[in-house]
């Protein structure tokens, strides 16, 4: 059905795809505006010089974030995903609140790590997330281990890893993958091909076409899909997540996508051909193709989106308000917690004289 | 009682704690149907079970990732490098991913990964290697280095026990060499981050770990006829450092040496001379001097290693010089 030929009565509206229903489809909007309006105010802060290190934008990339996460289970001891730098949209689904982005980002001591970490690095397993290092693949074998107890417990709980075009080239990726391969653990593996590896191009970082070819010589269940149409990433992650509970061990989905941001925001992008941006931008947005496909197949009225969207507004708006003046920490809480045992890292000499 | 080989000691407790908690398992290459290159956990695969000692690919950076993960979710995962050297190829993901996890994220890690060093043995370069320092400088990392079959017992179950990710090094040329009577019946738990005295003395303290602490008793004895009497201070823990007993050996002899087999810039013995420096420094009556392998690989030929590696004899010619003072 072409886009634009909008059906006027509800009786011909087609049948949602993947098993979704009408407030699930609602509720995946909801935490695509929710991720662009957070990471807007981010900017603006950044601007302020109140965000103190850097600020990655996952401008282009919501879709897959949110739709992938949004097939897992979530609720307390459920479903773990393991998110990269461009997956602040999952962390949402998954019950990290904005404020805790925020307090992160401006390094308060009210925040998720009290100010050891920056951005989205801090984790909450109850919930369901663990923080990443910077380390890129790293957390691959972290998950194959999180996803190993699983198994040996025999619960029938499932991980998604992140990975990024880019991190497909790190040793830990592959050591990871094979070894999650071998025990047939319960994990998915969301690659995210977004054509740049900080400046680097995807031909400069394998010779491969489809990152889903190196997962298939691991022997690992793989397929390709259009990153930014939310529906293809939740049906193909919501297939592969299933797989997985059921015993069938690890399924990898490469989600085609683009980074129209820089690698950072200070990255003035001079690699990247701005028609190639502008062509994402005005195309391929996935909230745009979301929002187009609620309205023309009848799922959404166009009122309810603008009603989610003033609420996002307003809860970025409220968990600002409640944060932005808050400390940093105190500088002798950077001593505790390096051990269970001992308790704290010692004070030295010079800081008593 | 019982006599009991290093390795035996560290079977026993290794075998103890997986009967003890059922959290606790074994992942690395080949210790599962073949029992480890060393034969360190022979049978354990038929007596605890395929899926708590787990056989895995050559990948020391998926075998200590997945042991964090594992260890997140409540597990006490015990990972195997199959020889120590390479432990390297899970540098980043000790250093970086486990040693950070606690005070980045609150997340408790309680892994031990264990795997057999040290030379005298023929090895050479891949298979000779003292890792220490390289993970000394690491805030989250505890290391211990027991040289003795109750220690190697003792330390094995106090590392898994431990909250805190733990790096268990266990000498090779002590597996079995070293026979202890052991009691049975009795739980042996060697504290983390306590020194030992091996041999009281009174005019030279010889600080050391692992395989040189035999070489350093050895060298009393001789010493003891016509020399200084010698006090050994086998440091057990390498991190922490037990810096009380070190204190304290010190205060007592007012002469150090520092023994290691490791190679020496950068090695444990420069951390030690400062802390002495910095603590006991009006105690001391001569330079604290160091004995450590010389710096280069370690090679392969008797006469190369013999003479890279410090000996018994490099000790006695050493602490009389220091004594002479």
């Amino acid at each position: 059905m072409p886009p634009h030929s909008v059906p006027d009565t509800r009786s011909e509206t087609p049948a949602i795809p993947a098993e979704l229903e009408r407030p699930q489809l609602l509720e995946m909007y909801r935490y695509l505006r929710l991720t662009r309006v957070l990471e807007e105010r981010l900017v603006a802060l950044y601007r302020q010089s109140k965000v103190i290190g850097g600020l990655f934008r996952s401008l282009g990339q919501e879709g897959e974030s949110v739709a992938s996460a949004y097939a897992l289970e979530r609720g307390r001891h459920r479903d773990i995903l393991s998110p990269l730098i461009r997956n602040l949209g999952s962390m949402l689904v998954m019950g990290a609140r904005p404020i805790e982005i925020l307090r992160q980002y401006m390094a308060k001591a009210e925040g998720p790590t009290g100010g050891r970490e920056l951005n989205v690095h801090f984790n909450d397993l109850e919930k369901g997330y663990l923080g990443q290092i910077s380390h890129l693949g790293d957390m691959v074998p972290v998950m194959a281990g999180i996803t190993l107890t699983f198994k040996m417990r025999g619960e029938p709980r499932v991980g998604l890893v992140y990975v990024g075009d880019g991190a497909t080239s790190t040793g830990s990726f592959h050591e990871g993958l094979n070894f999650a391969a071998v025990q047939r653990c319960p994990l998915v593996v969301i690659a995210e091909y977004n054509h740049w590896a900080y400046s680097t191009p995807p031909e400069k970082q394998f010779a491969v076409k489809d990152l889903a070819d190196k997962a298939k010589g691991y022997g690992v269940h793989a397929v390709t899909v259009d990153g930014n149409d939310v529906l293809a990433v939740y049906a193909a992650t919501r297939y592969a997540v299933e797989r997985a509970r059921r015993g069938k061990g690890v399924h990898f989905i490469e989600v085609k996508t683009y980074r129209r941001k820089g690698h950072a925001e200070h990255d003035d992008q001079s690699y990247q051909p701005k028609d190639e941006i502008e062509r994402w931008a005005v195309e391929n947005d996935p909230v745009d193709r979301y929002v187009k496909q609620l309205v023309a197949n009848g799922w959404a009225e166009e009122s309810e989106l603008a009603e989610i969207d003033q609420a996002a507004k307003d809860e970025i708006d409220q968990a600002t308000d409640a944060c932005v003046n808050d400390p940093l920490p105190q500088p002798e809480t950077a001593l505790p917690g390096v051990y269970a045992h001992p308790p704290a890292a010692e004070r030295l000499w010079f800081r008593g004289l | 009682m019982a006599e009991v080989t290093f390795l035996e000691a560290l079977r026993q407790g290794l075998s103890e704690e997986m009967e003890r908690d059922e959290r606790v398992f074994m992942l690395g290459e080949d210790i599962g149907a073949y029992g480890g290159a060393f034969k360190v956990t022979d049978g354990f695969q038929k007596k605890f079970g395929a899926a708590r000692v787990i056989d895995t690919p050559i990948s020391e950076a998926a075998i200590v990732g997945a042991a964090a993960g594992a260890a997140h979710m409540g597990m006490r995962p015990v990972a195997e490098m199959q020889f120590i050297d390479f432990i390297s190829c899970a540098y980043d993901m000790l250093t970086n991913y486990v040693a950070t996890a606690r005070y980045r994220a609150g997340l408790a890690t309680p892994i031990v990964v264990r795997g057999p060093c040290g030379g005298y043995v023929r090895g050479g370069p891949f298979h000779s290697q003292n890792p220490e320092a390289a993970f000394l400088h690491t805030p989250g990392l505890k290391i211990v280095y027991p040289a003795t079959a109750r220690d190697a017992k003792g330390l094995i179950k106090a590392s898994i026990r431990d909250d805190d990710p733990v790096l268990y090094l266990e000498h090779k040329w002590l597996y079995r060499r070293i026979k202890e009577n052991l009691p049975e019946g009795e739980e042996i738990l060697t504290p983390i981050g306590q020194a030992r005295i091996a041999r009281e003395g009174k005019d030279l303290s010889i600080i050391t770990y692992g395989a040189t602490v035999w070489k350093a008793l050895e060298a009393a004895d001789q010493l003891a006829q016509d020399g200084p009497s010698v006090e050994v201070l086998d440091l057990r823990t390498l991190l922490p450092l037990d810096d009380d007993a070190i204190v304290t050996t010190v205060k007592k002899t007012g002469k150090v040496l520092i023994v290691h087999e490791d190679t020496r810039t950068g090695g444990l013995a420069g951390e030690i001379t400062a802390r002495i420096n910095e603590r006991a420094f009006e105690w001391l009556d001569g330079p604290i001097m160091r004995v450590t392998a010389h710096d280069v690989p370690l090679p392969y030929a008797p006469t190369l290693e013999d003479y890279v590696l410090p000996q018994t004899e490099d000790i006695v010619k050493a602490a009389r010089w220091l004594a002479k003072y």
